[in-house]
């Protein structure tokens, strides 16, 4: 299988790969680890006149925590450092073991947490847990840099807000919060090197039993991934039992449109919606950031 | 990175690599992938070509010490860094103990799969000498056999990293 033709660039800095994507126009594509782009290449799907690699970057692989401001992961850090990232397990152990679940090994050492935003499939495994917890997520342009909460980054099944003229997203933060447990269900046919037929994610703000707060993001199961916003009114400022965990479960179906595919009917997905969400909530609630 | 165009207007760049311990410099085109530098520019077969598209693992190499599918890595993005293939793992003409291994515990069947699978268990050994079994098996599994059923290939890789092979 080969790639078909294109020029290749490597800026030394996001001023000169900004520039460099403004000049070629929207033709040249940003290429961080290439496990989507280059298979897209493969099959057809992309003949990018240039890819300018981002790999000189090295200051969008950082991980770290900004006291007052969260998490701050860059979008170049890979998923196996994400999940191998000790900042990342203090904090939010749900995001490292999400990052886990994506793909396998060899392709866990390649792909960036950017190139799996960027790329916008409704079933990629990140999106989900980052949105429960509140993510954000920073693009440099021509303009400038600009902030957008993740959950309207994405527009439709692999669009998202980013301009296709030069600019580059460059760092995911998630806040500083008072939640007390998050965590992501993926269902795949296999364990490993596959894609989610369903996956769900919460965070909870618990006060003793109560609910305070709670945030449900279903992936998958519609063109984007979505919160389940009506599930989440259904318990919050409840005492949890697993009854109004089933209700939430019930409730959230109605909020996702899933197709069906290879990996699943609609009536499938629906049902791991209902089974999913009852399940990531009493993780979440039992167990803390998981 | 400099581009050498030809009359054509055909642009081709010079990658710097290591591989297995050696320097080369190899002028390649942008679309070159890192699997064909090393098997078609390299002469360096053993690093397998099966789906080539990431899911099967046969073409696994080490970048910088980790593994990664070579189908899918470009090879100017791998200028400037250290690759070791299949046929840097035995040292000095003595097999390394996991290939032992993997011959003693009848790991291989048609064997095409195997280069891949001794690099990810290789990578893993020396990040963890003592794996626990649902590790090796996160390890490979990014690497798809379609004989031996994995069973011994577990086996052997516990067996190299517990120390029942002398290499
Ligand atoms: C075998 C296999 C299994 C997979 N399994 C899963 C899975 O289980 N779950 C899952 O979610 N995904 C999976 N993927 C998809 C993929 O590995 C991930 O989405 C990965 O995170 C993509 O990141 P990348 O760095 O390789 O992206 P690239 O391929 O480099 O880029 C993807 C797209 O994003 C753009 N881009 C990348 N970085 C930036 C940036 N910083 N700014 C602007 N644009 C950017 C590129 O131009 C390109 O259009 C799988 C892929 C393969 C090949
Ligand atoms: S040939 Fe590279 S993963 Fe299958
Ligand atoms: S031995 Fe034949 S594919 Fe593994």
């Amino acid at each position: 299988m080969y790639l078909p033709d294109f020029d290749y660039y490597a800026p030394e800095s996001l001023a000169e790969a900004t520039a460099l994507l403004v000049e070629l126009g929207p033709a040249a594509k940003p290429l961080a680890g290439g496990t989507d782009i280059l298979v897209k290449m493969k099959n057809g799907l992309a003949s990018p006149s240039a890819l300018v690699s981002l790999k000189n970057l090295t200051e969008l692989r950082d991980i770290r925590w900004e006291p007052g401001r969260g998490l701050v992961i860059g979008a170049l850090a890979t998923h196996n450092q994400i999940r191998d990232s000790e900042v990342v397990q203090q904090h939010f152990l749900s995001i490292s073991q999400a990052a886990h679940q994506l793909a396998n090994n060899q392709i866990r050492n390649r792909g960036t947490i950017g190139g799996n935003l960027v790329n916008a499939i409704p079933s990629a495994d990140l999106p989900p847990i980052l949105i429960a917890l509140g993510a954000s997520v920073t693009m440099v342009g021509p303009d400038g840099a600009r902030t957008v909460p993740l959950e309207s980054f994405f527009t439709g099944p692999s669009c998202c807000v980013i301009e296709p003229e030069g600019e580059i997203l460059t760092e995911i933060v998630i806040p500083e919060q008072d939640t007390t447990g998050s965590t992501y269900i993926k269902f795949g046919l296999r364990k490993s090197g596959a894609l989610a037929v369903v996956g769900v994610a919460t965070a909870v703000t618990m006060d003793g039993d109560v609910i305070r707060k709670a945030r449900i993001c279903l992936g998958a199961v519609y063109k984007v991934p979505v919160l389940a916003e009506e599930a989440a009114k259904v318990i919050e400022g409840k005492t949890w039992s697993d009854e109004l965990l089933e209700q939430a479960g019930r409730t959230a179906v109605g909020c996702c449109l899933p197709i069906s595919d290879i990996r699943g009917s609609d009536e499938y997905r629906r049902d791991l919606v209902r089974v999913f969400t009852r399940r990531a909530l009493k993780r979440a609630i039992t167990q803390g950031h998981v | 990175m400099q581009a050498i165009a030809d009359k054509q207007g055909v642009k081709r760049y010079l990658v710097d690599v290591t591989v297995n311990g050696d320097d080369y410099s190899v002028v390649v085109k942008a679309n070159t992938l890192l699997v064909n530098l090393l098997r078609d520019e390299i002469d360096l077969t053993g690093t397998k070509k099966g789906c080539e598209l990431g899911d099967c693992g046969s073409c696994t190499v080490l970048l910088d010490g980790k593994p990664v599918d070579a189908c899918l890595v470009l090879a100017l993005e791998a200028d400037g860094c250290d690759v070791i293939t299949i046929e840097g793992v035995a040292q000095h003409g003595e097999l390394d103990k996991l290939q032992r291994s993997f011959a003693d515990n009848a790991a291989i069947q048609c064997g095409y799969c195997t280069p891949g699978m001794i690099l990810s268990a290789k990578a893993l050994l020396t990040r963890n000498p003592k794996p626990t079994e649902p590790e090796v098996r996160a390890a490979i599994s990014g690497n798809l056999c379609r004989c031996t059923g994995y069973v011994n290939i577990v086996k052997a890789v516990m067996a190299a990293a517990s120390g029942e092979v002398t290499a």
